[in-house]
């Protein structure tokens, strides 16, 4: 194998030298979503922990989950809970062997974006007028 | 001639590793289809205790369903998460930098699952004291 040329090759081509793909990006967006939801997580056990802790505490904890802030937080968790919930129901017919085909990974890949997005307006609405 | 054979060359990576893959993967799934099932009752139960004042906070947590619910959802989350963060971190670091990370990984999910238990924990006892 002398005659093939090893210098200067990329070891690992990754994300930056592919076309990206819907169902690269809902995988990608898999990760990710796993990744931030610990945003919406941190905030809730802060609250918490503030309940316990004392009433100042609480009134802190309090306010910044039901601010501006703490509700970009809350939505942004929550759709990756659902992106997350919906790309993991997935995961269970690949390992399974099913839903393996381009065509197949492309429309579960539309149905996990809308999905998530329907199922986070449910849960808001259910939230807010429930 | 060479004594070492191309052996030396695989062992220790990937399926010649620690061989905890396997393990590692089947977690992952289980945790998943856990909280594939705990997703909606944490949602609902978050969703009854958000806006509460605090004296409603502690009240609410001290009945066994919310405290139960949320107690899982966060445990059984952040040992998920522990996990995922594994294959990230698997992914992108090597040598000691992965080994850093995978301390650092698994002491932060110990430390939030800690406070959200002290916290459950300490709602619910408190009620049955008062």
């Amino acid at each position: 194998m002398g005659d093939i040329p090893r210098g200067n090759r990329p070891l690992s081509p990754h994300l930056q030298v592919y076309r990206l793909p819907i169902s690269a990006v809902t995988s990608i967006l898999n990760r990710a979503t796993g990744h931030a939801m610990l945003a919406g997580v941190l905030l809730l056990v802060w609250w918490l922990v503030a309940a316990v802790t004392s009433e100042r505490a609480f009134l802190t904890a309090d306010w910044v989950l039901r601010s501006w802030f703490g509700f970009i937080v809350l939505v942004g968790s929550l759709w990756s809970l659902w992106f997350h919930f919906l790309a993991g129901i997935r995961h269970f017919f690949y390992d399974a062997g099913h839903m393996l085909e381009i065509d197949q990974g492309q429309k579960t890949s539309w149905a996990i974006i809308w999905g998530s997005v329907i199922l986070t307006v449910i849960s808001l609405l259910l939230f807010f007028f429930g | 001639m060479r004594y070492i054979t191309p052996l030396k060359a695989a062992k220790g990576l990937g399926a010649a590793g620690p061989s905890t893959g396997t393990l590692h993967h089947w977690t992952l799934t289980v945790t998943s289809v856990g909280l594939a099932i705990l997703t909606p009752a944490f949602l609902l139960v978050m969703g009854s205790a958000i806006g509460l004042p605090r004296a409603g906070v502690l009240a609410y947590f001290s009945q066994p369903y919310p405290a139960i619910v949320t107690a899982l959802f966060l445990i059984v989350g952040m040992y998920h998460f522990v996990k995922g963060t594994r294959n990230m971190i698997d992914d992108y670091l090597d040598g000691t930098e992965r080994k850093v990370a995978i301390i650092f990984s698994e002491i932060f999910g110990w430390a939030v699952i800690a406070a959200a238990g002290y916290a459950l924990a300490r709602m619910a006892l408190t009620a049955i004291i008062l």
